[in-house]
């Protein structure tokens, strides 16, 4: 959920942007990060761990913990929470490492 | 990566564009220097940029200023400097032996080279050992705050607060702000570690501070759903017979910060651990400088302190990187004596007992090591 009405911050929402999240259309807007994007709209789970597949979501959500990674374009591990959302942005739920034979 | 990519040079790389970095970018590029200033955030400011609370303390100048405006004040006067290149996105991965730096930006690796380097790359949170701690929902204090503050995304209706420090009871209130139902916050210890002003802010707002509590475990299969706490006794062990579920959608961890070094480590500074300063820290002189030359530190990367701590911190490893190459800094030893009395009294009292502590081991330390 996005925040409306705040007592001191307000938030510039001015260009919409559109991304795709295992296939489904998500709007958001410009300068969000995917993380951030998707959490406003309750996809709270974003990775998974590579032997149990226990769900994972954002921890730390400046680029360190490594536990939001997902493919985005194609390309594997990309740290969403410190990534932002571009137009046609294909992003999907990462299962195991992203060796290249994940990629494809 | 495809090819070689070529190695850019300048004078002075600084490393996070926090609070420590900025004051070094602008006081190294005032001198003349050529900086490059890099963060891998989409924005400079670090910290700062979260904190919607006027800053405490009355000695400094920002004293009543809220963050995100302070870091807008810095980040302005850099940018009519044209000596100095912020580079957002762009994170600094590694350091490598013959001074070369790896910069990931748009994904493409690049290189640079800088006669020096200020590390001022902040801190990181704390984990905390719990059944179910993995689980989405279980979220560090700073990215719930980047999520509302910077996103202005709600991350829960509902939420638990561990630890009753500053960073606690702030986080808290800001939840409160921005609508959440802060449901309780616990703390391990016998009393509330931080200021009693900001206890008392949350207390008025109905939020329960329950101290000689811990969290036992998370609750939920794909997120969050719940939280069951229970008392500790005197060896911090869990008291039967005490647990209390508590129904919450995400757990906030606010138990500590320790130094950001990854990069410290490799170019092969020596560490010292002084739990005062937050753990692992770099051996540093008064001058901000490392026993590797040329390599400076500033702000929570050098030892966990606050935001005018860093930026005076900053303000000193860049004014004395340019100085060793050669560049004039006006007024120097004047400028380096004001910056160097405005931290002694920053730390002066009973809140930089802890700090004075710490500085003290780090000085003996250093003189062992050196
Ligand atoms: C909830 C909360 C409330 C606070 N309230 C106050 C207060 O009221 N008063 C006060 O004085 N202080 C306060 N502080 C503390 C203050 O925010 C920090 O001490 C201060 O921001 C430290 O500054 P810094 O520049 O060292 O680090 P940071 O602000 O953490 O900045 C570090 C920067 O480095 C970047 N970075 C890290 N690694 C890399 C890398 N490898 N490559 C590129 N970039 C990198 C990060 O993205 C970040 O932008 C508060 C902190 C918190 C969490
Ligand atoms: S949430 Fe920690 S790296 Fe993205």
């Amino acid at each position: 959920m996005r925040i409306r009405r705040h007592p001191i911050l307000s938030f510039k929402r001015e260009k919409e942007v559109n991304f795709t999240f295992n296939g489904k259309p998500i709007k958001a807007f410009e300068g969000e990060t995917i993380a951030a994007a998707l959490h406003a709209e309750g996809i709270k789970v974003l990775s998974e761990s590579k032997r149990n597949h226990r769900p994972r979501g954002f921890f730390c959500a400046i680029g360190n913990c490594a536990s939001c990674l997902m493919k985005v374009d194609g390309i594997p591990n990309v740290k969403t929470c410190i990534t932002r959302v571009r137009d046609g942005m294909v992003v999907i739920s990462q299962h195991g490492r992203g060796d290249p034979g994940d990629i494809l | 990566m495809e090819g070689e990519t070529q190695v850019i040079s300048c004078d002075v790389i600084v490393i996070g564009a926090g609070p420590a970095g900025l004051m070094a970018a602008l006081r190294a590029g005032e001198a003349g220097a050529g900086v490059l200033l890099i963060d891998r955030e989409p924005f400079t400011g670090g910290q700062l940029v979260k904190q919607t609370h006027r800053f405490f303390g009355s000695k400094h100048q920002y004293a009543g200023t809220r963050g995100f405006d302070i870091a807008v004040r810095i980040t302005e006067k850099i940018e009519c400097l044209k000596n100095v290149k912020i580079l957002l996105e762009a994170t600094a991965l590694g350091y490598y032996e013959d001074g070369v730096l790896t910069v990931l930006h748009e994904g493409r690796m690049l290189k640079f080279k800088g006669k020096a380097i200020v590390v001022a790359t902040g801190a990181h949170e704390r984990f905390l050992p719990f059944e179910n701690n993995d689980l989405p929902g279980v979220y560090g204090a700073g990215a719930v705050q980047t999520l509302m503050n910077v996103y202005g995304v709600l991350p829960a209706k509902r939420i638990l607060m561990v630890g009753a420090g500053n960073i606690g009871l702030i986080v808290s209130y800001q939840l409160v702000q921005a609508g959440v139902e802060v449901a309780a916050i616990i703390e391990a210890a016998p009393r509330i570690g931080g200021y009693l002003v900001h206890a008392s802010k949350v207390r008025r707002l109905g939020v329960p501070i329950m101290t000689g509590y811990t969290i036992k475990r998370a609750l939920g299969k794909e997120c969050v759903r719940g939280a069951i706490i229970c008392k500790i006794d005197e060896n911090w062990n869990p008291v039967e017979g005490t647990e209390i579920k508590i129904e919450v959608d995400a757990v906030c961890l606010a138990v500590g910060l320790s130094s950001l070094c990854e990069l410290l480590w490799q170019a092969e500074v020596p560490m010292v651990y002084i739990p005062e300063l937050g753990g692992h820290v770099p051996l540093r002189n008064e001058d901000m400088e490392t026993p590797v030359e040329r390599i400076y530190v500033a702000g929570d990367a050098a030892g966990i302190e606050e935001a005018t701590s860093a930026m005076l911190e900053g303000e000193l490893a860049g004014i004395n990187a340019v100085s060793k190459l050669g560049y004039s800094v006006e007024d120097y030893a004047n400028k380096r004596g004001k910056i160097l009395s405005d931290l002694k009294n920053l730390r002066s009292g009973p809140v930089g007992e802890k700090i004075r502590a710490g500085l003290a081991r780090l000085r003996t330390l250093r003189n062992g090591n050196l």
